[in-house]
C-alpha cells in the first residue's frame, strides 16, 4: 500500500499519519517520486520543491513523535498555483516578465497552509497571469490533461487541476477570476471550489482582476475541499476586501441529505452551444437529486447572457492597471539596451508579456480611456449589479443553481488556437458567479470519450455550506470521483 | 440697401488700454504627519537611508494590497472641517494611472470624483480687504518616491517617501456666490500662509515648504476685465517658499500681460520657477493632455463617515486662527493688528493667552510680546517653543512695573535678561540692583547736580525753550542709572526750574 500513497485523498492520508501507519517523510517521498514519474508527461509544475517538502515533513514527524495534535493538513503534500507569493521560491505567473522573481514574503494563504502543516511540493503552471482557459497561454510550456495528454487541462489553474488529477499532490490551490478553478477542475475530473468573494485573503495573490479574483482549493473529493477551505478561509487584516465574518467548520456541512432542497435550473446555461452529452450528464444528476428528495425547476436568468461581455470589460480594465507595475524598474525581466526609461518600459513589456496578456491590457486601457469610460466600464458595472440582483432574486426561491461547469469536455491542445472566441465561451457558465461574488463548486458528474464532465453548483453569498452538502450528497451516490487517469 | 457699405467708426486703439484681470488657482499638496504611511505600516520620517522605510505594499510588490491608515483619514477630515468643507458621507479611492519610475505600481491611489471634503473656503485679508477664497475639494492620495540623479545615464529611486499620506487642497474657479478667487500674487501668498496656519493649528502637518512637506502649484491666467471665459493658463512648479510663490505668480502675470499686449498668445504649459534668475521658464514645449484612466480602486472598500464621527471630530478641533484673533480682540481689548500678529503661530498665541488672562493689563502683554519678545526671537533665531520665557515671567515683570518697583526703561533690560537666562524679573532686579529710586532726597541731589552742570541749557529753558525738559530728564536718569521714578524727576525739575 505504501507505494501508492499518492492515490489517496487528504483525509485518507491524515488518518494514516494520525494512526502512525506512515510517516510524513514517507508521504512526501512518495509524492516526490510520483512527480518524477509523471510530470515529464503532464507538466503541471513550473517549479518543484522536493527539498522543502521533505524538510517540512521532518518537522511534522517530529511533532507527531512528541504527541502533538495533528492538524487536518499536517504532512499532506499540496501544490500552489504560481501566481501566489512564496517567500524565496520562484513565483512567475508563468510569465517571462517574472521568470526570475523570488518574492520576499508569503501570500496569506501560503502562510496559512504552512501553519496548518501542509507540505509544499511545487508551484503549478497557469495561463500567463491567469488569463486563459487552457493553460496554453503559459509563457513557458503548456500543461497536458492527465486523462488524455493531447487535451488541455483547462485554465487558468490548469497546472493545479492536472497535478491533483495526476496524483502529483493531494490537493492544490487555484485562483478563479472567471472560472479558472472550476473549469480546469471539470476538465481534469476533480473538485474545484470558488468561494464567496472575500472569504479568502487575496494578499500575496498576484492580481489579475482584483474585484473578481478569489483563491480556492482543488481536491480529489468534496471532503478534502472542505478541509482545505477550513484552513485558508478567514478575515485578513492585510486585505480590506476580505470579509470580517466567522469561518464555520465546513466539514460539518458534509451530510448526505438533500430532502426539500430547491434547485434552480436556468435555461441560459444549457442548450445552444452546450455539448448534449454534457447536458445529459448534468441533468441525470439533477434527476438523481430529485429522487433523493430535492425539487427542481427550470428558470430563466436573462442577465446571464451579458456575463461574458461584462467580464471582458471589467477584467481587462482592472488587469491593465494591475499589470502596469511590471516595467523592469524594480524586479523581474528588464530588457537590455534601452537608453531611456520609456524605451525600457516598452521593450521590457513587449518581450515579457505574451499575446493574450497584451491584448487584454490594450482592451482594458481602451475601456478606461476618457470618452469610453461611461460607455464601457461604467455600463459594465451597472450590468454587473443587475446580474447580482438577478442571482439574489433567484436565491429567494432556490437553495442552489445547478449548471454544467463548461459547455464541453476538454478540447485538444491547439484546437481552439485560431478561434479565440470559442475559447472564451469555455468560461460562459463560470463567469456569472465571479461577477456576482457568490460561491460555486465544480464536481465530476460523468465522462465523454474518456474525458471528465463537470457539474457546477452555485449558492448565494457565504453559503458554501449548502454547496458542500449538495456536492457531498452527489458524491455519496456516484463513483466518478474515484476514477483515475491511466498514466 | 446694403448696410455693409456704411463706414464703421474706428476707435483709436492706443487710447483704450484693455484692462486685464488675473485668475489664479491653487493646488496645494501637504504631507500629513502621521506615524505610518497611508496604506502600510512603514514609518513616516525623513532622513533614513534610501529604501529603508519600505515594505511590499509601498514598494508595490506583486500581490501586495493597501490598507487605509485611519489616522490619516482623521487628520484629513479635521483639515476639511476646519476649511468649512462638507464631508462626503461615502468616499472612495480611485486609481490614477501613469508611468513614472518613482511610482512603484505605475498608478497612484488617489481620489477622483468622490473626494472626502468639498466646498470650503480660506479667509484671507490683503490691504485691509477680507475675502473668502473658495476651496473646491480636499482629497487624499499617496506620495511618490524620489528620483536621485547620479552621474552617467542612470537614476536611482528612493521609495522612502512612497506612500506617505498626501492631502491635496484645490481652490474653485469661478467661485460660488459669496466667495472669491485669488487675483494677485499677494493674495496667493496670503492664501498659502493662512492655509499653513490652519494646518499647523490642527497639528496635521509641519507644512515646511523648503522641505517639501507643503507644495504649491499655482495655475495662472489673465482675461480682459468683464470677460467670463478664462484665458489660457500656465502652471508653475518648483516654488519652495512663500517668497517664490509671490515672485513666481507676479512674474507670470506680468509675462502673460506683456505677451497679450504685444499681440501674442499664452501657451498652455507647465513653467518652472528659476529662483536664481527670478523668472519662470517653459518645462515642456508640448503639453499633452494626460490620460490618467481613473477608475475606482478595487482593492479598497468605500469609506463611510457617520455624522456622529464627523461631529465628534468637529467638536475636538482646536480654536482656529481667525476665531482666536476675534476672541483676543473682544476678550482682551487689544488692537486688531496685534491680534493678527499674535495668532500667527499657535505658540505665540498661547503665550499671550496664558499671560493675558493673569494680568490686569492685557494690552501691555500684547505690546511686550509683539514688541520685545518677537524682536529677541528674530535677533537670536530661537524657535518660540524653545524659549526660556514663560507667561509667569511676563506676569511677574508687569507686576513689578505696576507696583513701581521698576520703570519701563529698566523693564526692557529685565525682559532681555529673562529671555536670555530664564530668571524671574524680581530676581534680576534684586541681583542687579535695578530697583526704581523714589526717594526724593536722592533724586533731588541728582537734579541739583544736573542744573549746576548745565547752565547754558538752564538759560535757554528759562528763555522759553520748553522742549529742553526732555534733555534734563535724560540727564537725571543717567545720573541715577535709569532707576529714578520718572514722575518724581518731572515734578522736581518743574519746581527747581519753575
Ligand atoms: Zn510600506
Amino acid at each position: 500500500m505504501a507505494d501508492r500513497l499518492f492515490e489517496l485523498t487528504t483525509h485518507e492520508l491524515h488518518d494514516l499519519l494520525k494512526s502512525k501507519q506512515v510517516s510524513a517523510v514517507e508521504v512526501a517521498q512518495n509524492f516526490i517520486e510520483r512527480i518524477d514519474a509523471v510530470d515529464g508527461k503532464v507538466r503541471s509544475f513550473v517549479t518543484t520543491t522536493p527539498e522543502l517538502a521533505l524538510e517540512q515533513a521532518k518537522a511534522i514527524d517530529e511533532a507527531i513523535a512528541k504527541g502533538e495534535k495533528l492538524g487536518a493538513l499536517a504532512g499532506i503534500p499540496g501544490a500552489i498555483k504560481d501566481n501566489m507569493n512564496t517567500r524565496g521560491i520562484l513565483t512567475t505567473c508563468s510569465s517571462k516578465i517574472l521568470y526570475n522573481y523570488k518574492p520576499v514574503y508569503d501570500a496569506t494563504v501560503v502562510q496559512k497552509l504552512g501553519e496548518a502543516g501542509a507540505l509544499t511540493v511545487g508551484k503549478t503552471n497557469l495561463d500567463e497571469f491567469a488569463m486563459g482557459s487552457s493553460c496554453e497561454n503559459s509563457g513557458f510550456f503548456p500543461t497536458h490533461n492527465p486523462w488524455n495528454l493531447d487535451k488541455v487541462p483547462g485554465g487558468s489553474s490548469g497546472g493545479s487541476a492536472a497535478a491533483v488529477a495526476a496524483d502529483e499532490c493531494a490537493f492544490s490551490l487555484g485562483s478563479d477570476t472567471g472560472g479558472s478553478i472550476r473549469q480546469p477542475a471539470s476538465f481534469c475530473g476533480v473538485v474545484g471550489l470558488k468561494p464567496t468573494y472575500g472569504r479568502v485573503s487575496r494578499y500575496g495573490l498576484i492580481a489579475f482582476a482584483s474585484s473578481l479574483d478569489q483563491i480556492g482549493p482543488i481536491t480529489k473529493d468534496v471532503t478534502d475541499s472542505a478541509l482545505v477551505f477550513n484552513a485558508i478561509a478567514g478575515k485578513d487584516p492585510c486585505d480590506t476586501t476580505s470579509l470580517d465574518i466567522e469561518t464555520p467548520d465546513f466539514t460539518k456541512a458534509l451530510r448526505d441529505d438533500v430532502k426539500g432542497l430547491k434547485i434552480g435550473v436556468p435555461k441560459e446555461f444549457y442548450g445552444q452551444g452546450t455539448d448534449p452529452d454534457v447536458e445529459k450528464a448534468v441533468k441525470d444528476v439533477i434527476n438523481m437529486l430529485a429522487g433523493l428528495g430535492a425539487e427542481y425547476k427550470e428558470i430563466s436568468m436573462s442577465s446571464v447572457n451579458y456575463g461574458l461581455p461584462v467580464y471582458y470589460i471589467i477584467a481587462p480594465a482592472e488587469c491593465s492597471s494591475n499589470l502596469a507595475r511590471f516595467d523592469g524598474v524594480r524586479y523581474g525581466l528588464r530588457s537590455k539596451g534601452s537608453t531611456d526609461t520609456i524605451a525600457m518600459y516598452e521593450k521590457t513589456r513587449e518581450e515579457g508579456f505574451g499575446a493574450e496578456v497584451k491584448q487584454r491590457i490594450m482592451i482594458g486601457t481602451y475601456a478606461l480611456s476618457a470618452g469610453y469610460y461611461d460607455a464601457y466600464y461604467l455600463k459594465a458595472q451597472k450590468v454587473r449589479t443587475m446580474l447580482r440582483m438577478d442571482f439574489e432574486k433567484a436565491f429567494e426561491e432556490f437553495d442552489v443553481i445547478i449548471t454544467p461547469t463548461s459547455p464541453s469536455v476538454a478540447f485538444g491542445i491547439g484546437a481552439l488556437a485560431d478561434d479565440p472566441y470559442a475559447m472564451k465561451l469555455a468560461d460562459v457558465c463560470t463567469i456569472p458567479a465571479n461577477l456576482a461574488g457568490i460561491p460555486a463548486i465544480s464536481i465530476p458528474c460523468g465522462f465523454k470519450n474518456g474525458l471528465p464532465i463537470g457539474l457546477q453548483i452555485i449558492a448565494k453569498g457565504l453559503d458554501e455550506e449548502t454547496l458542500f452538502r449538495v456536492a457531498y450528497t452527489i458524491e455519496q451516490h456516484t463513483q466518478w470521483h474515484k476514477k483515475k487517469p491511466n498514466l | 440697401m446694403n448696410r455693409d457699405i456704411y463706414p464703421l467708426f474706428p476707435i483709436p486703439c492706443s487710447l483704450t488700454m484693455i484692462e486685464y484681470e488675473p485668475v489664479i488657482g491653487m493646488e496645494v499638496h501637504v504631507e500629513l504627519q502621521t506615524e505610518s504611511k497611508m496604506f502600510c505600516g512603514c514609518k513616516v520620517d525623513f532622513g533614513g537611508d534610501p529604501n529603508t522605510r519600505c515594505c511590499p505594499v509601498c514598494l508595490g510588490l506583486p500581490g501586495s494590497l493597501p490598507v487605509v491608515n485611519g489616522r490619516a483619514i482623521e487628520y484629513m477630515a479635521k483639515a476639511a472641517i476646519a476649511l468649512d468643507c462638507s464631508i462626503t458621507p461615502q468616499s472612495i479611492f480611485h486609481r490614477k494611472n501613469y508611468y513614472y519610475p518613482d511610482l512603484p505600481k505605475n498608478y497612484q491611489i488617489s481620489q477622483y470624483d468622490n473626494p472626502l471634503g468639498v466646498d470650503g473656503y480660506v479667509e484671507i485679508t490683503v490691504g485691509g480687504i477680507t475675502k473668502k477664497i473658495a476651496v473646491r475639494r480636499v482629497h487624499m492620495e499617496e506620495d511618490t518616491g524620489k528620483l536621485i540623479h547620479v552621474e552617467g545615464n542612470f537614476s536611482h529611486v528612493d521609495y522612502n517617501r512612497s506612500g506617505v499620506p498626501l492631502m491635496e487642497i484645490v481652490t474653485m474657479n469661478p467661485p460660488p456666490p459669496g466667495y472669491d478667487q485669488i487675483q494677485s500674487a499677494d493674495e496667493a501668498r496670503e492664501y498659502l500662509q493662512r492655509l499653513r496656519q490652519i494646518l499647523l493649528y490642527l497639528g496635521v502637518s509641519d507644512c515646511k515648504m523648503e522641505e517639501g512637506s507643503m507644495r504649491c502649484e499655482p495655475n495662472i491666467s489673465i482675461r480682459p476685465k468683464g470677460q467670463e471665459k478664462f484665458g489660457t493658463k500656465t502652471e508653475i512648479k518648483n516654488l519652495n517658499s512663500f517668497r517664490s510663490v509671490y515672485l513666481g505668480v507676479e512674474y507670470e502675470l506680468k509675462r502673460q500681460e506683456k505677451l497679450l499686449r504685444e499681440g501674442g498668445t499664452v501657451v498652455q504649459e507647465t513653467r518652472r520657477w528659476d529662483d536664481s534668475r527670478g523668472m519662470t521658464a517653459s518645462m515642456r514645449t508640448k503639453e499633452v493632455e494626460q490620460e490618467y484612466r481613473y477608475f475606482p480602486e478595487p482593492d479598497l472598500v468605500p469609506m463611510r463617515f457617520e455624522s456622529d464621527w464627523i461631529e465628534n471630530l468637529r467638536s475636538s478641533l482646536p480654536e482656529l486662527p481667525m476665531a482666536k484673533r476675534d476672541r483676543f480682540i473682544s476678550q482682551y481689548g487689544i488692537a486688531e493688528v496685534d491680534a493678527e500678529v499674535l495668532v500667527d503661530s499657535l505658540d505665540l498665541a498661547n503665550l499671550f493667552d496664558n499671560t493675558a488672562k493673569h494680568t490686569k493689563d492685557p494690552k501691555a502683554v500684547a505690546n511686550w510680546i509683539t514688541g520685545e519678545f518677537l524682536r529677541l526671537i528674530n535677533a537670536t533665531g530661537t524657535a518660540i517653543s524653545d524659549t526660556k520665557l514663560t507667561s509667569k515671567h511676563i506676569c511677574g515683570m508687569i507686576d513689578i512695573i505696576e507696583n513701581g518697583t521698576i520703570n519701563r526703561n529698566i523693564a526692557k533690560t529685565v525682559f532681555e535678561d529673562m529671555f536670555n537666562t530664564g530668571k524671574q524679573a524680581d530676581q534680576i532686579v534684586e541681583e542687579k540692583g535695578l530697583k526704581q529710586v523714589t526717594d526724593t532726597g536722592a533724586i533731588e541731589a541728582a537734579v541739583d547736580k544736573v542744573i549746576a552742570d548745565c547752565p547754558n541749557e538752564v538759560e535757554r529753558f528759562k528763555a522759553g525753550e520748553e522742549r529742553l525738559v526732555g534733555f534734563f530728564v535724560g540727564k537725571v536718569m543717567k545720573e541715577t542709572q535709569g532707576k529714578a521714578n520718572p514722575g518724581v524727576v518731572n515734578k522736581l525739575l518743574k519746581e527747581k526750574l519753575g
